[in-house]
């Protein structure tokens, strides 16, 4: 896109139905930080629920790309997926700015939400997410912000910041490895409050591992996605590699997982058939079995990973973590906390809301800036919302 | 030196003398259509910092028999909820009270979620709330007082004084009379808490969390956060020197290829 371009957003039915979320969330989440958590079901025994789930554990997850991909990239060196690295940056930046949004509405005294920089809790795995997030933060806010500066024609201030672009993805990559392992940590102290079925001192390599498999998995469904509205060619060399690497890291994370249950002697827990066992049955089955059978399949026939089998294997090892996170902080803890939690309308509202929201932005900086910058063909904006439609149009 | 309370059970007849006196000194509400605090329906909640709640069990002769259970914070001597805390909100001072400092909290709730006897509440009406549980009165304990709900027990169902005392005694008392279950709850749970408790019924007809382990539940996280240092610098190292080395690769790659082009 030259510059001089006029800023443009196309509005399409999904992207009204977006704003609607978007507008949803803006007022409940004043409302809330004005009145409490009244219009939660969280409760003494549930004190934390679907914002825990979505807008924090997961949040960080999936957002986990943006760290590998520059990983490989820079650091592997491997230069075959140099078109992927941009977009994941952009995912993983507003990924990180809801996950900070998601945690201030959750934070019951949030106006003290700057505490932890001055006072030290070192004892505390949640002060070092805190203080891990907050600094990745900022790292990938520099990483991404020589887009933005190429837009406004700015180009020397963004050849300033590309300058340091090998110490930031290093940096990130160990802020990262510490964070995403944290998530994991920060359910050890929980010992005989988490089912056995999740509890183990594995738990930070666990997380960490599957965040490092689960990150280029959405890079791939966010490329299958945005391909479409945005015309974009999925990359037949970048994305293969990128299946595999999930696999590979997918494939420890199944080993370290499978070794610790029988290690632990949890493997007859497995099938007690109560609630716990069967939900960790399905997330073992989704996230771990089903997309290493097709991985395999492929890698010991030597048959290429086309855009189909990489996009289906993404979405399980995605449905994986999910049900993985939700487990450890639903359904493993629901013994010890007794009693039954399901999110109310409000809490619904702010995480679709959040989530709307963040998409909106995402869509906004795609149009507008070059993000992926080995687009085929540019299309002209004024004439694209007339060729798409529906749904998939995003 | 840590200060401790020791519970007998068996002697509880259910007044509720001391969740009044809890209530006076801690100037909280009463609530007892929603909230009550002894009884069947007796719980921890933000304005309850101890409850008496009853429970129908079977005594020595086979006969259904009321129990009454105080609870309150354990007040343990390595507590998972100030450790879980971010800001140091929650600390152990050394005379033995876990105490929260209201003005540092963030209001992450980890400390509730990480508490072993799932003992913290939160007050989930107000508009900035606090977590809320029992001090144990630490400003009297400090004066060397005893907390005011024991200060009030008409029937000495509870006693003020040294940890290891209180121990050599509670385990002479359960030796010495057949009726008492061999267990002092709170001598190894969570490694050990300041309120300890005999009883003639086993602890989980009563209420009481069993599934508790006895080590310190801190030094769990402890024996990954030590790593972190180490791990940190060593994984920094190992991937500036791939850095480096792939950049020079691709260096030497390139001006072979340029010397290439030039015969």
């Amino acid at each position: 896109m030259a510059n001089g371009d006029k800023i443009t957003f196309r509005v399409t039915p999904f992207r009204t139905l977006l704003m609607f979320f978007a507008a949803l969330f803006v007022g409940t989440a004043l409302y809330r930080m004005v009145t409490g958590l009244s219009i939660t079901n969280l409760s003494d025994a549930w004190p934390w629920g679907l914002w825990t789930v979505v807008d924090v554990k997961l949040g960080v997850a999936l957002a986990a790309g943006g760290f590998t991909t520059a990983g490989i990239y820079y650091v592997l060196g491997i230069k075959k997926i140099k078109s992927v690295v941009e977009p994941a940056l952009l995912t993983a930046w507003l990924g990180y700015c809801m996950v900070a949004l998601g945690l201030l509405i959750d934070l019951g005294r949030w106006y003290n939400f700057w505490h932890p920089i001055f006072f030290w809790g070192h004892h505390s795995v949640m002060f070092e997410l805190y203080i891990c997030v907050l600094l990745y933060t900022i790292v990938l806010t520099i990483e991404f912000i020589p887009t933005l500066f190429h837009r406004f024609g700015w180009i020397r201030t963004a050849g300033f910041f590309k300058g340091f672009t090998a110490l930031l993805v290093i940096a990130g990559i160990a802020l990262s490895t510490m964070h995403q392992s944290s998530l994991g940590s920060m359910y050890v102290l929980m010992a005989g409050k988490l089912d056995q079925l999740w509890w183990t001192l594995m738990l930070p390599i666990l997380y960490f591992s599957s965040a490092v498999a689960v990150g280029p998995a959405v890079v791939a469904c966010e490329s299958a996605l945005s391909g479409k509205s945005h015309n974009h060619k999925w990359d037949d060399e970048a994305m293969p590699f990128l299946a595999k690497w999930s696999g590979y890291v997918l494939s420890f994370y199944a080993l370290v997982r499978f070794t610790d249950l029988i290690v632990r002697g949890q493997l007859q827990r497995l099938f007690a058939f109560d609630i716990q066992s069967l939900m960790c049955l399905l997330e073992l089955f989704v996230g771990c079995v089903l997309p290493l059978f097709f991985f395999w399949l492929y890698t010991i026939r030597g048959r290429f990973m086309d855009k189909k089998m990489i996009v289906r294997n993404s979405i399980l090892i995605i449905l994986g973590v999910v049900l993985n996170r939700s487990n450890v902080v639903l359904t493993g803890m629901a013994k010890a906390a007794g009693g039954t939690y399901f999110p109310s309308i409000g809490e619904i509202t702010i995480t679709l809301g959040l989530i709307s929201f963040g998409v909106l932005i995402y869509l906004f900086i795609v149009e507008n800036f070059e993000v992926f910058s080995h687009q085929e063909e540019k299309e002209d904006m004024g004439i694209s919302h007339t060729k798409t439609n529906g749904a998939l149009s995003l | 030196m840590s200060r401790a309370v020791l519970v007998d059970l068996t002697k509880c007849f259910g007044c509720g003398a001391c969740t009044v006196a809890c209530k006076l000194w801690n100037e909280k509400k009463y609530d007892d259509a929603k909230k009550p605090t002894v009884g069947e329906n007796a719980k921890l909640c933000d304005i309850n910092w101890t409850v008496v709640d009853k429970h129908v069990v079977k005594d020595a002769s086979g006969k259904d028999a009321w129990r009454f259970a105080k609870k309150q914070c354990l007040h343990c001597n390595e507590p998972a909820c100030a450790s879980s805390c971010l800001v140091g909100a929650l600390r152990k001072t050394e005379d033995g009270p876990v105490v929260y400092s209201p003005d540092l909290c963030v209001g992450c709730r980890y400390c509730m979620v990480a508490c072993p006897f799932n003992i913290p509440t939160y007050e989930w009406e107000r508009s900035f709330p606090e977590v809320s549980k029992c001090q144990m009165c630490s400003t009297r304990v400090a004066r060397n007082e005893m907390p005011a709900c024991v200060s009030v027990c008409p029937n000495q169902v509870m006693k003020f004084g040294e940890r290891d005392q209180l121990l050599k005694e509670a385990h002479t008392l359960i030796a010495s009379n057949s009726l008492y279950i061999k267990h002092v709850y709170g001598e190894k749970e969570a490694g050990g808490t300041a309120w300890m408790y005999v009883s003639d019924q086993p602890f989980e007809k009563l209420g009481y969390r069993t599934a508790v382990r006895n080590e310190p539940l801190p030094a769990y996280t402890w024996k990954i956060l030590n790593k972190i240092p180490a791990a940190l610098i060593g994984w920094t190292g190992i991937l500036t020197g791939i850095y480096l080395f792939t950049k020079r690769r691709d260096a030497v790659r390139a001006s072979k290829k340029d010397k290439e082009r030039e015969k």
